[in-house]
């Protein structure tokens, strides 16, 4: 198997229903198979009540499927227990979100450290990968600020720093724009345009249109099930310089 | 093994940070719920500490034992008990010279019995010039061996003579408050004081031994035994001091018990109709004394420490609720159920501390206000320290745990969507 067409996701059937109590379920995924290659960069659209969040959420690994197969870098993690599906998250897995979800009351590097505390890594090696992380993303001169001494643009660039700092093998963003005005926003899609470049692979959930075609594919969910799974013609191109 | 161990201290060097953060951030109420600890365990250690200074100016022999020495005498000097036992203790016969006469005589183990007899009350004592004592100055017939058996070493002038012994001369010797009171400038020796009307030549007087319990206990007049025989009559009521090796001491006591029976005609069986007082039995008796003392404040304090705990818990809980999109952070980087436990729980344990030390730094200081008034050296009671800290640690992980494991079990997508 080669690096480029190497299957990073695999989804087959995955469900998921919710028991509301009583007899009442909500199936909010009935049945998704997909899979994702190594270095994809992939927008998963649809609009609130569809299943994408859920799909998120188990991709992710936040959540396991009701039924189906989820593997992930070839193992299986659909029937994995809390621990090892926290492992999964801290390795594997770089989460940016709408609301960046730094600690407030921590500074920018202390935020980046966060997932390499939980791996394990020595203070040492530890404030070294922090610190490129955050040169990465171009906040080198912003370790030492806490989140509300930073503007939303810059938040959301730690939060990427701290996405990239274990070297996942995949980037999640939910709505990463979406707190951001349309010129930040477009700063961290250029970003993220650069880490694809670099090798990584992004999954991005959005509902805007104008930011999904930043994407190389696009997968449309509708009622809990993959509507259109296409790939980008016209890939919106924003000047990196 | 190694990892595993550095991920754990990792984790408290961050419960650490996070904890005092948290303190921080919330002054009022972690100062609050810190005051429960820290009364708590001020109260314990504050007690513990008192009784320390006392206990351990007993045992620097500071107050009127020396080290290796014990004394004989009718009643034990603080009397516990119902008043029964004490009105028994009255009602014992005295010890009579002759009976103290046969123990020195007898006691092969003992270095020096110095016997002694006291004038029932205290005394003023007049220098030439009208200076006068506080009423405050016992005076004792004393045979020669009581100054090694006190370890009164003569600071200026001599020792009673074998012939003033003998003869019942009227010569005295002065401790050291009476020599501060009527002889603040002038050379006491070969002066003349008066107990009443009766003129005494001073001969010597006595080193000071930098007395702790206040003071009043180098408050004498020590004149010979045939001295006192001759004013106050041969019918006295005597004590004694033994002094014996250190290896020895409770040979020692042993021996000067059986002869002290014998010549009492104590029957075999019954309990001693004396007491014998050393460092040991004091501190015992004292322990015995202030027994209630403590296991009062131990109770009274154990509660305020539980309901201290329970201010943990709620501080704890709604710390949890606080910081739920926190969790969900935490998790979603890969914390593991454990990690969030344990953070939780040192935080508890930290604020538990926190409220610990100032708790037993207060306790130490406030104890030791005692010995300052009493010139004692200040004690540190190392032993309650620890049990403070380990109570402490107990108390947070107790009071931690539920919200410890509320916060582990948090669902990290819901904690995320956390307002």
């Amino acid at each position: 198997m080669s690096i480029s067409n190497h299957v990073v996701i695999n989804l087959q059937q995955i469900k998921k229903i919710y028991d509301m109590g009583g007899a009442e379920e909500v199936q909010a995924l009935r049945g998704v198979s997909l899979q994702i290659q190594k270095n994809e960069y992939v927008a998963i659209m649809g609009p609130s009540g569809s299943g994408k969040s859920t799909l998120m959420n188990i991709i992710g690994c936040l959540d396991t499927p009701s039924s189906g197969l989820y593997e992930f870098n070839g193992v299986n993690v659909s029937e994995m227990n809390d621990n090892q599906l926290a492992k999964i998250r801290n390795k594997e897995i770089g989460f940016v979100f709408q609301t960046f979800n730094l600690l407030a009351r921590s500074d920018s590097l202390h935020n980046v450290e966060l997932p390499l505390i939980y791996a394990g890594v020595t203070s040492a090696d530890r404030k070294r990968l922090a610190r490129e992380a955050l040169e990465h993303v171009g906040l080198g001169d912003r370790g030492h600020h806490k989140p509300n001494e930073l503007s939303g643009g810059q938040r959301q660039r730690v939060a990427v720093a701290r996405a990239l700092v274990n070297r996942p093998s995949i980037l999640l963003a939910d709505e990463p724009t979406g707190n951001l005005d349309s010129k930040t926003g477009d700063e961290i899609m250029v970003l993220f345009e650069e880490l694809h470049s670099q090798g990584n692979t992004i999954i991005l959930v959005t509902h805007e249109e104008y930011i999904a075609e930043h994407a190389h594919r696009i997968i449309r969910i509708r009622d809990g099930m993959i509507e259109i799974d296409e790939i980008v013609k016209n890939r919106k191109k924003i000047n990196t310089a | 093994m190694t990892g595993a161990l550095e991920t754990f201290l990792h984790e408290v060097k961050e419960s650490l940070t996070m904890a005092i953060v948290s303190i921080k951030t919330n002054k009022l109420r972690s100062i609050l719920t810190l005051l429960g600890i820290a009364v708590g365990v001020f109260s314990i250690i504050g007690v513990m500490t008192a009784m320390g200074v006392l206990i351990s100016s007993i045992e620097n022999g500071m107050t009127f034992l020396g080290a290796n020495t014990f004394q004989v005498q009718k009643t034990s000097p603080m009397m516990t008990g119902d008043i029964k036992e004490r009105l028994k203790m009255m009602n014992r016969k005295k010890i009579t010279y002759e009976q103290a006469l046969r123990v020195k005589e007898s006691s092969t183990l003992a270095k020096a019995v110095g016997m002694f007899c006291y004038l029932n009350g205290s005394k003023v004592v007049v220098a030439e010039d009208g200076r006068k004592t506080n009423p405050s100055v016992n005076v004792s017939g004393r045979d020669i061996e009581s100054f090694l058996a006190n370890n009164w070493i003569i600071e200026d002038g001599r020792l009673f003579s074998q012939g003033e012994m003998n003869s019942g001369s009227y010569v005295a010797i002065l401790g050291a408050d009476v020599v501060k009171k009527l002889y603040p400038k002038s050379d006491p020796i070969g002066q003349t004081i008066r107990v009443d009307k009766r003129k005494f030549q001073v001969i010597g007087i006595v080193q000071s031994k930098g007395s702790v319990l206040g003071g009043g206990d180098e408050s004498f007049v020590l004149i010979p035994l045939n001295t006192f025989f001759g004013i106050y009559g041969k019918d006295q009521e005597f004590s004694f001091k033994v002094q014996a090796d250190a290896m020895a001491i409770d040979d020692c006591m042993e021996q000067v018990r059986g002869i002290l029976r014998t010549a009492r005609h104590v029957p075999p069986g019954a309990e001693d109709d004396f007491a014998i007082v050393s460092n040991d039995s004091l501190i015992s008796q004292f322990n015995d004394f202030t027994k209630y003392l403590r296991l009062g404040i131990i109770i009274i304090s154990s509660i305020a420490l539980l309901a201290a705990g329970v201010g943990i818990m709620n501080i704890m809980l709604v710390s949890v609720t606080e910081r739920t999109r926190e969790i969900g952070i935490r998790k979603a980087v890969g914390a593991r159920r454990n990690n969030i436990m344990t953070q939780f729980v040192l935080e508890a344990v930290l604020v538990s501390e926190f409220g610990g030390m100032i708790g037993i730094i207060f306790g130490i200081l406030g104890g030791n206000i005692i010995a300052l008034t009493m010139n004692a050296s200040p004690v540190i009671p190392y032993d309650w320290v620890l049990i403070g800290f380990i109570t402490c640690s107990f108390i947070g992980i107790v009071f931690g745990v539920y919200p410890a494991w509320k916060a582990a079990n948090l669902d990290p997508i819901e904690s995320l969507r956390y307002e």
